[in-house]
């Protein structure tokens, strides 16, 4: 069942160009993926590590600027920036992990959101590398490719990639412990496990990903600017984690889909999208607390089972707490 | 396979068009898209642009070149990633022959490449990043409001030889507006004899200017650039910690502008001022213009407003002279490069060979009358360029202004 959902959704994305009425819509179905890759990213740090950082766009922006400065500024070709990006936004990774993981809990989102605002205020102040609040802008020769279709694949094969990569990953025995560590973190240390050595992964493993979103997202809009690095940008993250499923592989892109389309979508008929994302979240907590996907299974299996039954449903429709 | 129906039906369409076409071409609306912000901080400036645009719109009566207008506004966020989308939705779903906007600087620095590209005659009303047409220019790019510094440069000449001032302590947002109008300010006024003896930058989200006014003593004057509602609070502090009476403000254009004038009271009073437009400009062009707009939103235009107004008046010149013929975009810019508009409030006004207007800049000093605050123009530089009287090529080859250019204090 599941198999054949993931199959049907993989084809349907394959297909989507074809299906999209132009390049507008294709666009905004790219940025889907890449910020969806984001939300996975803090998902990994947050959904299976039980950490939640408000400091993630900083990787982000790190791998975009690290990016545009390597292929814009200095010229080098596309790829090379590409492996500088990676290189660059992963020791970020390393080098913030040491410092945000003495903490965890509420100190730890205080940490992460303050190493966030010191990235952004290094992009915004650094005028010389960064060009202040005015940004980067990079020309078609500076990304790798600016076909509206060309893009939208590579985005689509990078996060197919990235998600068949971490569904493995959350699998294995060491995807097993992050998971023991959020849970029940006493034991897992009684058990022998060294607690923060698995969370050092868990977070070295959100930080790459989120530096290949910032890769993908300097591609798509060619113009990097302390905004992107922006508080808002990083809560809006962990926003679309907790709206599609917290600790569920596609939670996070489902989310994200939602988020993207309101701002962009809904913003062209009303003024008051702002107030209109309020409400849609308001909905999904007081509706499906554990977030849009796992709350849509829950609804279905509850509707297919009173139809069976034939009676109507009682305990399924209630949410199920998760244990934490 | 085409059958005879087909190529019936074909030709019939190619002759009738062919007959039509003209007539056609005139009668499908021209498309103007607007790149304006109605969310966040910068809502206000975005609601300003609008009115100044509708206005323009309404006393032609949604017709340019005679041929009907259809005006889409597009709501940014005052994002740049969202002002990318939005322009990419403008040219590819509603099909504008134009855009007009944005509001600040880095959203017309995000779009910019991608307008170049799609070849849509951009037409900015308010953003002022320097090097839009200095550096980085595209050829579909004209600019109706005016770069950072245009303004501050004569200021400084007029602070240095017509005040008197020798020393001055600059305060600035910190970001590229404040730095870049600082920048102009300071070079000329150091060109002038004078001297900088500090530059104070404050976020642009200080909630409290007294670190900064206490550091400021023993110069002439203090020379502050913001935007928005900074202006109105760090005057108000600068009073209330009793340093008005003593040290003479002098400001941008952003600082005292009409925009936010209004809601400023005896804080304001006799600050000099330097920008390319005043409600109070003597002319009849502009007085019909402040009273319509009066009418509209109660006080007096400012900078986004004027600057969108322009747009249209420099869009009717061009319009007019290719005959409303706006499918042919060449056309169109080339027009827009070459329109001289003789009837903006502002007073006379073109574009140089980089798009980028030549026009009067107003030393303006605030003062009441009618109870209310307005910007008397005191002395007026005619017809001024953004380099000032610097050659072009020499400015253009130093870095473009910031924080530490001209050199760090």
């Amino acid at each position: 069942m599941k198999t054949v959902g993931i199959i049907f959704i993989t084809a349907i994305a394959c297909i989507l160009p074809f299906l999209l009425p132009g390049n507008f819509y294709l666009g905004i179905a790219t940025q889907i993926l890449v910020y969806g890759l984001f939300a996975v990213s803090v998902n990994t740090l947050a959904g299976y590590g039980g950490m939640v950082s408000l400091g993630h766009a900083g990787f982000l922006g790190i791998a975009a600027y690290a990016y545009a400065v390597t292929s814009g500024t200095y010229g080098f070709s596309p790829w090379i920036a590409v492996g500088a990006a990676l290189l660059i936004g992963t020791a970020a990774a390393a080098v913030f992990g040491l410092i945000a993981l003495r903490t965890s809990g509420l100190s730890f989102l205080m940490i992460t959101l303050a190493l966030g605002q010191i990235v952004w205020g290094v992009a915004f102040r650094y005028t010389d590398l960064t060009n202040g609040d005015n940004g980067i802008s990079l020309g078609r020769a500076s990304v790798i490719s600016a076909d509206p279709l060309t893009l939208y694949y590579v985005c689509l094969a990078v996060l197919a990639l990235v998600m068949v990569l971490l569904a493995a990953f959350i699998r294995s025995p060491l995807g097993a412990a992050i998971k023991g560590v959020r849970d029940q973190p006493r034991r897992m240390s009684t058990l022998g496990y060294n607690t923060w050595a698995i969370r050092y992964v868990a977070y070295l493993v959100s930080g790459f990903v989120a530096t290949v979103s910032g890769i993908l997202y300097v591609q798509i809009f060619q113009f990097i600017s302390p905004h992107a690095l922006s508080l808002t940008v990083s809560s809006e993250a962990v926003l679309m984690v907790i709206a599609g499923g917290i600790g569920t592989l596609f939670g996070p892109l489902l989310g994200a889909g939602v988020v993207v389309l309101l701002k962009n979508v809904a913003s062209a008929y009303t003024d008051r999208w702002p107030t209109l994302l309020g409400c849609i979240f308001l909905f999904i907590i007081i509706a499906m607390p554990e977030g849009l996907l796992p709350g849509s299974k829950r609804i279905l299996a509850g509707m297919i089972g009173s139809f069976r039954k034939g009676a109507a449903p009682s305990a399924s429709l209630q949410p199920t707490s998760r244990a934490r | 396979m085409l059958n005879r129906r087909q190529v019936l039906a074909g030709t019939a369409a190619l002759a009738g068009s062919q007959l039509a076409l003209p007539a056609l071409a005139q009668s499908t609306p021209i498309r103007i898209g607007m790149l304006s912000v109605k969310s966040g901080a910068l809502a206000t400036g975005g609601r300003q642009m609008e009115d100044g645009f509708q206005l323009f719109l309404k006393q032609r009566n949604n017709t340019i070149a005679g041929r009907a207008v259809e005006f889409i506004v597009a709501d940014t966020g005052g994002q740049p990633a969202l002002a990318k989308t939005r322009a990419q939705e403008l040219v590819q779903r509603s099909n504008v022959h134009m855009v007009v906007g944005p509001v600040a600087a880095f959203e017309a620095l995000a779009i910019n490449d991608y307008l170049a590209e799609a070849q849509i005659p951009f037409i900015c009303s308010s953003a002022a990043a320097e090097d839009l047409t200095q550096r980085k220019l595209n050829p579909w790019f004209v600019r109706t409001s005016s770069t950072s510094a245009q303004p501050c440069h004569p200021l400084a000449d007029y602070a240095a030889k017509e005040l008197g001032y020798k020393k001055i302590i600059t305060i600035a947002d910190d970001f590229a507006f404040g730095q870049e109008q600082t920048a102009g300010f300071q070079r000329v006024f150091e060109a002038s004899g004078g001297s900088i003896t500090n530059k104070l930058w404050a976020p642009l989200n200080a909630a409290d200017y007294g670190s900064y006014i206490s550091q400021i003593s023993g110069v002439d004057a203090v020379f502050a650039a913001f935007s928005g509602a900074n202006g109105l609070r760090f005057l108000r502090q600068y009073n209330e910690y009793g340093l008005k009476g003593q040290i003479p403000v002098i400001s941008a254009m952003t600082t005292v502008d009409e925009g936010v004038l209004h809601t400023m009271g005896d804080e304001a009073l006799g600050i000099i001022s330097a920008g390319w437009y005043s409600a109070g400009i003597d002319t009849p062009h502009n007085k019909s213009f402040v009273e319509q707009l009066r009418k509209v939103t109660g006080v007096d235009p400012g900078f986004y407003s004027v600057g969108a107004y322009s747009a249209g008046l420099a869009l009717e010149a061009a319009l007019k002279s290719i005959d409303g013929k706006v499918e042919n975009k060449q056309g169109l810019i080339a027009a827009l490069k070459k329109a001289e508009i003789a009837n903006d409030p502002r007073g006379p006004w073109k574009f140089d060979q980089y798009g980028n207007p030549i026009e009067n800049i107003y030393i303006r000093k605030v003062e009441r009358k009618d109870n209310r605050l307005v910007n008397t123009v005191i002395k007026t530089y005619d017809q001024v360029s953004q380099f000032w009287t610097y050659q072009p090529e020499r400015f253009l080859a130093e870095p473009v202004y910031s924080r530490n250019n001209p050199t760090k204090i």
